[in-house]
């Protein structure tokens, strides 16, 4: 039981529980941010001193230690801090709910971070389940009626999804006879070629996990809860389900996928090709969606979607070719420069959120003359998820298309370029209200220092990591470093 | 060479475009002057390049090269042969001139020249990128910039007109980037020069999907748009008449530029046997691109639509030089490709003169202006002249290169019939010439005033240049001549 190993993740356990006595015990409400955050940076410290560590079995086999998992912890603790910085605000309206607020992000965070150095299909489970739990509460958070429509949508489809996922989980299981995800890659990998037929069971329960990991990706057709959910959540509960929710959900299908159904090929060669399919059909739908929306939480919805397509894009390759490395790779590389976006993205919407009626882009007028800050940080955001260059979202695509074209995936690199001019019109339609048209009112929007500097942040991460990208190629070079231990194991 | 002059070039308006937007406090006069100062300081350094220039040299010179992203064996790497530095010289020349245009901007001023001069940065970006992937990274920059400068300053349905354009810029572009992906993969190498055929690189031996003819033709897909190639050309009469005149003038004068670079950089010199196969196919499109803008040009009754279709018609012989694949008409294309800039840049300037004094747009609602606005007349007379080729102006060197370089290649026939274009852009110019200023002289433009000093200063300027290049072509023709001949040997001729 080297548990030492999970040190980041304990440490936020416990960082949760005292927030929530910070809370009881203390009026001032500032407090609890700052115990958050010091937890949160406590937790990325010990992030820090666990590189370099490889760990096949942590907790007797339930997780594993490897460079993709610490990746992960970083990525889920950066964003978590900055979600939380920027919301130093928008909690001021959850009334009395600022310690519960802060606990269930922890512990959503500590959540994603299981998630991702899961390797036994209970933890994996339990861990999924953590976030989400934690999330059906922080939707809900608002208490008035859109947000408590969307927690009762969010649950009930979250619900419906877990069961399925279950069910998936123990006929892999009845037919592999283990929950560890090792064991489960050698039995899936003994089976011979022209015999994968024969196990209609574990493939059926393969399909059924497939479903419900892209529930939690947002994936067509799992997609419906997402434009509901995002627009009736507390935004900075909308930004960490797009970012943080999302990326676990993408860190286990690659684990899960990679560790347990790699071998034989001809497997691996066909959830590739379902995958590149659904790619295809979700980014066009997606962008397609999109289109229509007035609603400014609503097409960033629509256009999280989308954006799924073109990570699965990476995720395909992983199955077809043989270079797992750099396909993981492209893969981290793109869901950062998704991350970053986003981020800059949602906090502005979190910031102009309390100087607009509601959050329809037409309120979004004139954002220009109101506060540049916000406007250039909004627009930055904006053209990064569209894949303008130099910005950090050109970049990842590069990135992502250039693997799919060596797998010979031309065709949906070809669907996902055109996509991406759709996607122009929407995000154009967004930046021409902030720019060129007439604003409302001619106040000022102020804010306090903590989510401009949550801007400021994103911003310079937008165009470092765009202009300079091997700065970043380097971290997810090494974090692409997935299953090392796995070959060992075989060997 | 240890000083950099091309980063220097291409970052200058860049770097003094972030500084401006920095520093909120400056007068919108401070910002004019220092627009006109960088833009200046550009022009002057890319003379200084034009005069160290080795004329007897044809690969690349001033060349600067640094390691970028190691992964994608992406360079940063600059460099300018023969035939991009007339183009660096004409954008940094346009660059100047469309900030003088605009001195009368004052909504939204600071924002409009930091736009303008993030422009002209990733225009000469384009001109001096022999990395494919930094190549397309300044390709795609110019489209914010415009889009910008268009919705917020230009007039009609400026808008739409901005949509349209970025919509079409990108999905050419989008094309462009699976093109050069698929290069990428099949070479392992962004560099342009490594690409070049000789280095032994085998097209062929990849999937099929990926051989050289559709890279040709993704590339060719992104190039075309902005060229641009006729069934691609419906996004341009409009943002040209709705951009406000510098923009036009910068769209016109340096972008389309763009494209006939690309193509003569990439498609030409990467994939010469598929630019021969295809080239009947691109000379009928040329061809046809010289004869619609023509007609369309007769026929339009807008001001700034008819110099729009106009210069379709004159890009045409751009084409046509190019895919004649001959020396003297790729020479006739590259010279065209400056000419084009100058004559329709004026031919942008004056009629933005003309509407800005007048407030009509349309052509019959003018008339007899000669009288009224003798000087804008006269600019309009010698860029029209320039337009239609009469000899002694540029138009006419490079049309005559242009078609005497077709004539004794392949392309015999489509000189011909290119010939016709060249008679209707007399018809066209002349009638427009005198419809608006010629006729009974209208009660309604009484007061209406003339060109004034600035503008009288950059028009001349601009024909001085006309004529320079029209009396003098070997000034360009010693520059280019030798590039030329080295992209010409490739196609066999």
């Amino acid at each position: 039981m080297n548990l030492d190993l999970l040190r980041p993740e304990i440490c936020l356990a416990v960082t949760a529980i005292v927030v929530i006595a910070v809370d009881l015990f203390f009026r001032h409400k500032l407090l609890v941010t700052i115990t958050s955050i010091v937890g949160l940076l406590v937790s990325f410290g010990m992030a820090i001193s666990l590189i370099g560590s490889h760990e096949l079995s942590v907790g007797n086999g339930l997780f594993i230690l490897d460079n993709y998992a610490i990746y992960f912890k970083f990525l889920f603790l950066g964003i978590a801090c900055l979600v939380i910085l920027a919301s130093t605000d928008y909690v001021k309206r959850l009334q009395n709910l600022h310690g519960e607020f802060h606990a269930l992000l922890l512990t959503a965070t500590l959540g994603a971070m299981l998630t991702a150095t899961a390797q036994d299909i209970i933890a994996m489970l339990l861990s999924i389940e953590l976030t989400a739990i934690s999330l059906y509460a922080l939707v809900a958070m608002l208490k008035n009626s859109k947000s408590s429509e969307s927690a009762v949508k969010y649950l009930l489809l979250g619900a419906v999804n877990s069961a399925i996922l279950l069910f998936g989980l123990a006929l892999v299981f009845g037919f592999s006879g283990s929950t560890s995800l090792l064991d489960i890659a050698q039995t899936v990998s003994s089976i011979q070629v022209g015999n994968i037929a024969d196990n209609a069971g574990l493939i059926f329960g393969l399909v059924l996990i497939l479903a419900g990991f892209a529930f939690k990706i947002a994936v067509v057709p799992f997609h419906m809860w997402a434009p509901d959910v995002y627009e009736g959540a507390p935004t900075p509960i909308t930004l960490f389900l797009s970012t943080v929710s999302k990326i676990a959900g993408f860190s286990i299908l690659v684990r899960f996928l990679l560790t347990g159904f790699s071998l034989p090929e001809s497997l691996s060669n066909n959830w590739g090709v379902i995958l590149a399919v659904v790619s295809a059909i979700t980014m066009t739908a997606g962008n397609l969606l999109a289109l229509t929306q007035h609603n400014i939480k609503r097409l960033l919805a629509y256009s999280s979607i989308a954006q799924s397509g073109y990570m699965l894009i990476a995720v395909a390759t992983m199955g077809i070719g043989s270079f797992h490395t750099i396909s993981s790779s492209s893969l981290l590389y793109y869901l950062t420069a998704f991350a970053v976006a986003e981020v800059a993205v949602f906090t502005v919407i979190i910031i102009a959120s309390k100087h607009k009626d509601n959050d329809d882009i037409a309120d979004y007028a004139g954002l220009a003359k109101q506060s540049p800050l916000l406007a250039c940080a909004m627009t930055l955001g904006l053209l990064s998820l569209m894949g303008l260059p130099p910005l950090v979202g050109f970049m990842g695509k590069l990135y992502v298309f250039s693997q799919a074209v060596q797998h010979d995936l031309l065709w949906l690199v070809i669907i996902a370029v055109v996509n991406s001019v759709i996607s122009a019109c929407y995000y154009l339609k967004i930046i021409r209200a902030i720019w060129v048209d007439a604003p409302a009112s001619a106040d000022n929007i102020r804010s306090s220092f903590a989510p401009k500097a949550v801007l400021l942040i994103a911003c310079a991460g937008i165009l470092l990591f765009g202009i300079l990208p091997s700065i970043l190629i380097s971290g997810t070079e090494w974090g692409a470093d997935l299953i090392s231990g796995i070959w060992e194991f075989f060997r | 060479m240890s000083f950099n002059f091309l980063s220097v070039i291409i970052f200058l308006p860049l770097a003094v475009a972030i500084m401006l937007a920095l520093l909120p406090r400056l007068s919108v006069k401070a910002i004019k002057y220092i627009a006109v100062f960088v833009t200046l300081a550009v022009l002057a350094l890319s003379l200084h390049l034009f005069a160290n220039f080795d004329r007897n040299i044809s690969g690349m010179q001033f060349e600067e090269i640094y390691s970028w992203i190691p992964a994608l064996s992406a360079n940063y790497h600059l460099g300018i042969d023969g035939i991009s530095l007339p183009l660096v010289i004409l954008t940094a020349l346009l660059g100047l001139t469309s900030v003088l245009i605009s001195w009368k901007v004052e909504t939204r001023a600071r924002e409009f020249f930091i736009w303008l001069l993030v422009l002209e940065s990733s225009v000469l970006g384009v001109f001096c990128s022999l990395n494919l992937l930094l190549f397309f990274i300044f390709w795609e920059i110019e489209v914010i910039p415009v889009y910008f400068l268009i919705s917020i300053w230009g007039s009609g349905s400026k808008r739409n007109s901005a949509l349209k354009y970025v919509i079409f810029t990108l999905a050419g572009s989008a094309l462009m980037l699976a093109g050069i992906i698929c290069m990428y993969y099949v070479s392992g190498t962004l560099e342009m020069r490594a690409l070049e055929p000789g280095n032994g690189i085998s097209w062929n031996n990849a999937i099929p999907a990926m051989s050289s003819v559709p890279i040709f033709f993704m590339l060719l897909a992104g190039f075309a748009v902005k060229l641009p190639i006729v069934p691609l050309h419906s996004w341009q009469p409009d943002t040209y008449s709705d951009a406000p005149t510098a923009v036009s003038v910068m769209l016109s004068g340096a972008l389309a530029k763009m494209g006939a670079y690309g193509i003569i950089r990439l498609c030409v010199t990467l994939f010469p046997q598929s630019a021969q196969r295809y080239a009947p196919i691109l000379l009928t499109l040329a061809v046809i691109g010289i004869i619609y803008g023509g007609i369309l040009a007769l026929r339009q009754t807008n001001l700034k639509r008819l110099i729009a279709y106009s210069s379709i018609s004159h890009m045409g012989f751009v084409l046509l030089g190019i895919f004649a694949l001959g020396q003297t008409s790729m020479v006739g294309a590259s010279l065209q490709m400056v000419s084009h800039g100058l004559v329709t840049s004026l031919l942008f300037i004056t009629a933005g003169i003309i509407i800005e004094h007048t407030d009509k747009t349309t052509i019959p609602s003018l008339g007899g202006l000669a009288r009224q606005m003798p000087a804008t007349a006269t600019f309009f007379v010698l860029a029209g002249l320039g337009a239609l080729g009469l000899p002694a102006t540029s138009g006419f060197a490079a049309e005559f290169t242009t078609l005497l370089g077709s004539f004794n290649s392949s392309a015999k026939w489509f000189a011909t019939v290119a010939l016709l274009g060249v008679l209707l852009s007399a018809v066209y110019i002349l009638w427009t010439i005198q419809r608006v200023f010629y006729g009974p002289a209208l009660l309604g433009f009484d007061n209406v005033r003339d060109a004034g000093k600035l503008q009288r200063f950059y028009c001349g300027l601009l024909v001085i240049l006309i004529f320079v290049i029209g009396i003098c072509p070997t000034i360009l023709t010693s520059v280019i001549q030798s590039s030329v001949s080295a992209i010409s040997s490739l196609v066999g001729s």
